[in-house]
């Protein structure tokens, strides 16, 4: 028998960015609201503070910030027919873990999606017509609207305090911004970021082609900030250590320097942390949750009440959560049935090393987001039926840091030891850049996300299983960068240059890094039969249950998740203050 | 900025900025120590995880991962093999942070580790393989090979063409590479790169972490040497 806590209103699953938002949207309107966090409390002080967080074996390489795989993994394979086999060691992707989640160790790269990617499915079949969809691939339209989400857009990068350039505000294009985005409401909160060597060489080279280079939007402030919530961000001084690291100097917008010192000031929200929710507990009939069961720091099971359960942990774990709590049916590939688990995509990336003798690059003066981009080749721009893909990415140089031990790169050829090793790295350290592509992935019917039948955590449940592999549409769009960002590459004569794309017939690879860009699985739509949310990431089958975060996204965008998980985080938080609180039910008639 | 036009003032000027810098740099609660680093002579160092024969075994492969040369410092010098003896009795040798529940499959590459050794068995099966099938093969062990005979088999390892009983010989060896390089280039608080000489071979500052008068000064060399966590200037 669970110990038994006292009911709230308001019980928030995980505690990163979604439920940050969702805790202070709700706590100001006077709700009881309880967050529930699987790993530690976490701050900039003393968490993220100087000198430690300067320290790349620990942080960098041994990922102390990430999610432990020893208490949390997940399964891979590449096809129906096989095995899947535990991630044992981190490599592809980087979940968070504790008070702040992913959210405190990214980049701060800050993208809002296209207009055309939130109706994909639609926008490719108006567009270029139905037959140029793959059979199996299952792309579909999210059910918002760009316009829906301008306001949480707008609103989103004030509290992030983005440094950037529109290109479009009000539908008025503006020099020097992305001249292809969607229209934005207002210029950025900051001014761009201070540019690197490698900023104005790709962006003089990007010009020399006639595309239009920009600053990448940024949550690394260029400038001192207060947002909304009253909190402050300070300068960001390039210190090299962002990604996989927290902020020492409140620069990068987290969780923690964005909103919760802010919710922490109101006295109808608590958070416990060493909380791991293990299931969504539900009514009798199932069509409401009754609150959420957690195992506590002492191994203890509890039972936590709540009117209104707000699941906003990493993606896939959402996931894992539904399967485990028995909501919506799981999805069957074969069968074409049920809706958990379906359309799990991730990223494609590529990327180029220019080298050059005579260029000093300094890499450790590394911004997270400290990159200049080109869009020319975005979802909105390609030709698909002409191109043979559906799909596009955003090119970039970035400099983000030059910490030795994983950011070294040497010239092709380079031997892997001795004392050429050494020779090289000795010439060759900060006399490189890079170029690279950073893009879309589709959803297909066998790429999706179920229970685990053989491998189980320490609480005794199945891991979920990652059934996943890439497709030939895919590899197809990369290999169309490869060829747009060597062409660049070349354009800037460098001694010598490295260039590394997945060709046709790559199998998706769990070691090397990629991105932490896990998408679907608890997918929003317009139809209960293809989807697991409905437009306002309402579970169309439990009404009291929402779903946070990137989970619902039907297919990847070609850019970084975090500016739509937040906005939709933002929209969500609306539909619960306008529409849910007032009639509770759903907001979508299935 | 081109470099070659950085005339003496000019340096002389961004040189005592740099200065004010790295002391803010550095905050306020730590030490700033203007003495040569504490970092214990190798030759007296006593391994807690490796007993004599694997230590052997390691002192001699990091000589020929990473030789001493005029570039630079080897991975004696910069006490690599201190630095992995540590890593071994800690959280990475034992694979505390991984799962290691079974069943162990046989997988593809792409699918990522699937061994049920830890890191510390990996080395443990791994050097008493490699030093038996020197036995066997030289009539004698690994660190008493010539650095040519040293070199071939660590390729041989690299590349899987020797087989090791019960350990796979391609994962002991980028164990010992990975580590290797880690304990050259990580921060001296780990016990390897001694006196941070790998870091001021490539130019890395280490923890200086405070860069924004230098950001669009373009094409020049920074001139401060490295500082460590511990606040060990270089």
């Amino acid at each position: 028998m669970s110990r038994q806590e006292q009911p709230v209103d308001v019980v928030l699953v995980g505690l990163g960015w979604t439920n940050a938002i969702m805790g202070i949207e709700l706590a100001q309107e006077g709700l009881n609201v309880l967050a529930l966090e699987r790993g530690e409390d976490r701050d900039t002080v003393p968490d993220f503070a100087y000198p430690k967080m300067a320290d790349e074996l620990t942080y960098g390489v041994r990922y102390k910030l990430m999610a432990k795989p020893a208490k949390s993994t997940i399964t891979v394979r590449h096809s129906l027919v096989e095995t899947a086999l535990p991630y044992r060691h981190l490599g592809s992707f980087l979940p968070g873990d504790g008070v702040g989640g992913a959210g405190t160790h990214w980049n701060g790269h800050t993208w809002r999606p296209m207009p055309e990617e939130l109706h994909l499915r639609s926008y490719v079949e108006d567009t270029f017509g139905k037959n140029i969809i793959p059979k199996d691939m299952t792309i579909q339209d999210y059910g918002v609207s760009y316009e829906e989400l301008e306001p949480h857009f707008d609103f989103f990068d004030k509290v992030l305090g983005v440094s950037g350039k529109a290109g479009n505000i009000n539908g008025k294009i503006q020099e020097g911004g992305n001249p292809f985005e969607g229209p934005r409401s207002s210029e950025y909160p900051l001014p761009p970021l201070k540019r690197t060597l490698n900023d104005t060489m790709f962006s003089d080279a990007a010009k020399a082609q006639g595309l239009h280079p920009f600053p990448l939007p940024s949550s690394n402030a260029s400038e001192a900030y207060t947002n909304p919530y009253g909190m402050q961000l300070g300068p960001c001084n390039f210190c090299g250590f962002c990604e996989r690291y927290g902020c020492i100097n409140y620069s990068k917008a987290s969780p923690q320097t964005s909103i919760l010192g802010a919710l922490k000031q109101h006295k109808n929200f608590a958070y416990r942390t060493g909380c791991e929710v293990i299931k969504v507990n539900l009514s009798d009939d199932k069509k409401t949750a009754t609150g959420v069961t957690y195992i506590d720091g002492n191994g203890e099971e509890v039972f936590q009440p709540a009117k209104l359960v707000v699941v906003g942990t990493f993606a896939y774990n959402n996931v894992r959560l539904l399967l485990l709590s028995g909501i919506g049916q799981p999805y069957d590939p074969v069968s074409n049935t049920g809706t958990v688990g379906r359309n799990y995509a991730y990223q494609m990336m590529g990327g180029a090393t220019l080298f050059f003798k005579d260029k000093v690059f300094n890499p450790f003066i590394g911004a997270g987001s400290n990159a200049t981009t080109v869009d020319d080749f975005a979802i909105n721009q390609i030709d698909f039926a002409k191109e043979g893909f559906i799909g596009g990415s955003y090119l970039l140089a970035a400099q983000t840091n030059g910490q030795p031990i994983h950011s070294l790169p040497l010239p092709p050829g380079t031997p892997s030891w001795g004392a050429g090793w050494k020779k090289a790295a000795k010439d060759y350290y900060g006399h490189s850049m890079s170029i690279s592509s950073h893009g879309s992935n589709m959803s297909y019917r066998d790429c999706y996300l179920s229970l685990d039948p053989n491998y189980k955590d320490d609480h005794g449940l199945p891991l979920l299983r990652l059934t996943f592999d890439w497709k030939e549409n895919d590899l197809r769009m990369t290999q169309f960068m490869k060829h747009k960002v060597t062409a660049l590459a070349k354009g800037l004569n460098p001694d010598f240059l490295k260039v590394s794309f997945k060709d046709i017939g790559t199998h998706y690879d769990v070691r090397p890094y990629q991105t932490t860009h896990n998408v679907g699985g608890a997918i929003m739509g317009t139809d209960p039969k293809t989807s697991v949310l409905n437009r306002y990431q309402q579970s169309w089958d439990v009404h009291n249950v929402f779903v946070l975060g990137s989970s619902s996204f039907p297919q990847n965008l070609q850019y970084n998740p975090t500016m739509l998980v937040g906005a939709l985080a933002y929209w969500s938080a609306k539909a619960i203050k306008e529409q849910y609180l007032k009639h509770p039910g759903p907001l979508v008639q299935a | 900025m081109d470099s070659n036009h950085t005339d003496d003032s000019r340096r002389r000027f961004m040189k005592g900025a740099m200065w004010v810098i790295s002391a803010s740099a550095l905050g306020s609660g730590v030490m700033l120590s203007a003495n040569a680093s504490t970092a214990p002579e190798l030759s007296q160092y006593k391994p807690v995880f490796f007993n004599e024969a694997e230590w052997h075994f390691v002192l001699a492969a990091c000589d020929r991962l990473i030789p001493a040369d005029d570039n630079g410092p080897g991975a004696l010098q910069a006490n690599v093999p201190l630095f992995i003896d540590r890593q071994l009795q800690g959280d990475f040798g034992q694979a505390k942070d991984w799962y290691m529940k079974g069943p162990f499959l046989e997988a593809p590459a792409e699918l990522g580790y699937q061994s049920p050794l830890t890191p510390a068995q990996t080395y443990q099966k791994g050097i008493a393989a490699t030093d038996a099938y020197c036995q066997k093969t030289f009539g004698k062990v690994f660190a008493d090979l010539s650095a040519e005979q040293q070199d071939a088999l660590l390729t041989q390892l690299q590349s899987g063409q020797v087989a090791l009983t019960d350990v796979s010989a391609k994962q002991f060896f980028d164990f010992l590479l990975q580590n290797t390089k880690e304990g050259y280039f990580a921060d001296p608080i780990h016990g390897g790169n001694k006196d941070m000489a790998a870091w001021k071979m490539i130019g890395f500052p280490g923890a200086r972490a405070s860069y924004l008068e230098w950001v669009d000064l373009h094409n020049v060399p920074y001139p401060m040497g490295p500082v460590s966590i511990n606040g060990d200037r270089g």
